[in-house]
């Protein structure tokens, strides 16, 4: 990481309809002893106030590196961010020293994780480790901490707060140890909340719960939230926009409704129809043929193309857009709608 | 495990009677598990029972799907552990092709165990990776010898890789070298090596990427269609498991609360936890976003060392009565077109209905 001296001036002129967080061109790699794993190949998007964005992709398609290089918390060495830019209020996070980067992020933006047993330390009770935040980045007394961590308990509906404070991570079931996190995340009033596969480890009426919880604490604080997850039932029920991924790059991107009810990219088309919905019985499922790619040998041109039923090579292709050989940029296929395919507009049928 | 000395090989024909069409080929009456709480560290004292599983009754036919799901902690893992037999059940009965699976032994055990097979959740903590493909596929041959001639061996393990969608000539690669869903593959080859009737598919595609989980879902269809088999496939995912099964119980706490076709089932679910449940689960079509009824369930599963008296979901139920703490409701029809273990069944729409 380069680290630049002076901040940059915000790329965008008013704050009134500034994005929030604004990524552009990120590139990721880890340095591997077998070689360079190019896991983020120039990501860009934005996040307005309120909005949630979900990031949907399979294992290995990148989702988690660029929100781990928004936060700053990805393990270097191996990983490298060899490119792009994070927006953050005005300042690119990747330019600020180290110092600087904490105090912006700390109070700006949080993450909660996955597994949240192992996101908690086992020897402290949650009440001190969400009363933490305040000790850390408010300078706020231990006693006057923990009041906060009750409110905060109380806010992420844990039953009991009160009593349950001095409860150590071991003591309280999935749902509530995530909601721990939750409330951990939002302790300071945070402007985004990344939530990288919040519900993937809890059963389905938790799953509900939980979302349920998080789309309420936005809409009560305007926050915006970056969902990153590869259930699609998730992304339609709770995101406004959504952003596809595969191989470390936004493949399509769009509202919601837009993409999931025409996608316009044959990754995304393949996804929809690989999954069983819970709505009807389907017919036989139609799975993508082949294996996600080797992040250290991505295939040339597209990088789906060796798995894309409408791939064009050779003397099919149109000049310039040999799904083999040229890169298809991500570009504006019809109005709200971005996809990364150079046949695009034969997925959407336009 | 098999009294066989190897070597001494049994005759390839079956010990077990064939069932007559339609009769279940595995049928399970009031299964019960009990796993001991002790206390103590030199004298262990019993201070009483986890009961994972707790009176279950189902039943398989041939060729046929039976999902069964539940959240986590329901039990329904322990039933496919009870059923390949690595579990003992504390009571109850496991029958199949009509004898008692308990009092099985020598050959009928040997066969039961050869016929009933299971695929694991996990393909990476299932194969051992010490052992090439060839190795892990063939292994099942040394103890049942008569269903592969020894000459054969090799050729058979890459006709089975072949079949399951495996490259035949990585047969002597080790299991690191391939990615999850090629691994589970591996696992589905090993179960079809001793050619069985009934598989147990404990989680299958739960650790798989989603577009890998429809080319495993599809290749475990068109392997029932092709030989036969039987499959008890037990998710947590309601969409997969309403994709793939004919038909469907529903695991709350040890015991089912809920059983029929998969339309009955999620179409018209009558028990107030299946209603939940399947409310719970996100829809994927954009047009039926918010259509959808939510019926969230307040607190937690009760522990199953010591669950609720009566039915065992009235401490989260919006309709339990005085009746629901004294009586456990049987699983019968009441009149909603399917068995519901509810006093106050009533079928009702959940799910909203496709629109294309």
């Amino acid at each position: 990481m380069t680290i630049l001296p002076t901040p940059a001036p915000a790329p965008w002129g008013s704050a009134g309809a500034a994005p929030l967080l604004d990524v552009e061109d990120l590139h990721v790699e880890f340095r591997t002893r077998s070689g360079v794993v190019n896991a983020v190949n120039g990501v860009s998007y934005t996040l307005a106030e309120g909005e949630t964005l979900a990031i949907l992709g399979e294992s290995g398609s990148g989702k988690s590196v660029s929100a781990q290089a928004i936060m700053g918390i990805l393990d270097s060495p191996p990983a490298e961010i060899t490119g792009g830019k994070i927006w953050f209020e005005g300042r690119d996070l990747l330019t600020l020293p180290a110092e600087e980067q904490r105090l912006v992020r700390g109070p700006g933006i949080s993450m909660i994780f996955q597994d949240a047993l192992s996101s908690l330390n086992p020897v402290y009770s949650v009440g001190f480790q969400i009363g933490e935040m305040f000790r850390a980045h408010r300078g706020t007394s231990r006693k006057e901490a923990k009041q906060k961590a009750i409110e905060l308990m109380d806010r992420v509906r844990i039953p009991a707060a009160a009593q349950r404070v001095n409860d150590y991570p071991h003591q309280f079931s999935g749902g509530m140890r995530q909601r721990v996190m939750i409330a951990m995340a939002i302790a300071l009033d945070p402007r985004i909340l990344i939530a990288d596969e919040p519900t993937t480890a809890l059963d389905v009426t938790v799953q509900a719960q939980v979302m349920d919880l998080l789309k309420d604490l936005q809409r009560d604080t305007g926050m915006g939230l970056v969902l990153i997850t590869h259930d699609l039932g998730v992304v339609n029920e709770v995101a406004d926009n959504v952003a596809v991924m595969y191989a470390g790059r936004i493949v399509e991107r769009g509202t919601v409704t837009d993409v999931f009810s025409n996608p316009g990219h044959p990754y995304t088309e393949g996804l929809m129809s690989s999954v069983p919905q819970v709505e009807s019985d389907g017919g036989r499922l139609v799975p993508i043929t082949g294996q996600p790619p080797n992040l250290s040998a991505i295939p040339s041109g597209c990088p789906f193309h060796p798995r894309c039923p409408r791939r064009r090579l050779g003397a099919q292709a149109l000049p310039g857009r040999d799904c083999a050989g040229d890169v298809p940029p991500l570009r504006l296929v019809v109005p709200g709608r971005e996809a990364a395919c150079h046949y695009s507009e034969e997925v959407l049928g336009v | 495990m098999s009294e066989d000395v190897a070597g001494s090989l049994p005759t390839p024909e079956d010990v077990l009677p064939n069932v007559p069409e339609g009769a279940p080929l595995l049928e399970v009456k009031d299964l019960k598990k009990y796993f001991p709480l002790t206390q103590g560290i030199l004298f262990k004292k019993t201070i009483g029972h986890v009961r994972a599983v707790d009176g279950v009754n189902v039943s398989l036919r041939r060729g046929e799907t039976l999902g069964l799901v539940g959240e986590s902690g329901c039990g329904k893992s322990t039933v496919s552990k009870l059923l390949v037999a690595l579990e003992k059940p504390s009571d109850g009965q496991i029958l199949y092709k009509g004898k008692d699976v308990a009092k099985m032994g020598g050959r009928a055990l040997k066969q039961y165990r050869r016929e009933v097979q299971i695929i694991f959740q996990d393909p990476y903590a299932s194969l051992n990776p010490r052992m090439t493909v060839g190795d892990i596929v063939a292994e099942g041959w040394s103890v049942h010898a008569d269903i592969a001639p020894r000459k054969g061996r090799l050729q058979r393990t890459q006709e089975l890789m072949d079949r399951v969608g495996l490259n035949p000539d990585f047969v002597n690669r080790y299991p690191h070298q391939f990615s999850g869903g090629q691994r589970q593959r591996i696992g589905i080859a090993r179960a079809l090596a001793l050619q069985p009737e009934v598989i147990i598919c404990d989680e299958p595609v739960s650790a798989l990427d989603v577009s890998v989980q429809a080319q495993v879902v599809n290749l475990l269809e068109d392997l029932q269609d092709d030989f036969g088999l039987s499959y008890l496939f037990i998710a947590h995912d309601l969409s997969v498991v309403r994709h793939i099964s004919d038909r469907v119980a529903v695991m709350y706490l040890g015991s089912i609360v809920e059983q029929g076709t998969a339309s009955q089932v999620y179409g018209s679910p009558s028990h107030p936890y299946t209603q939940a449940l399947l409310s719970s689960v996100p829809v994927h079509q954009p047009a039926l976003r918010g259509l959808k009824e939510r019926i969230l369930l307040q607190g937690d599963v009760p522990s199953p060392a010591n669950p609720p008296s009566g039915c065992r979901f009235r401490t989260r139920c919006w309709k339990a009565q005085d009746i629901c703490a004294v009586e456990p409701p049987a699983l019968v029809d009441r009149g909603q077109g399917h068995p519901s273990a509810c006093h106050f069944a009533e079928a009702r729409e959940v799910v909203p209905v496709d629109v294309e």
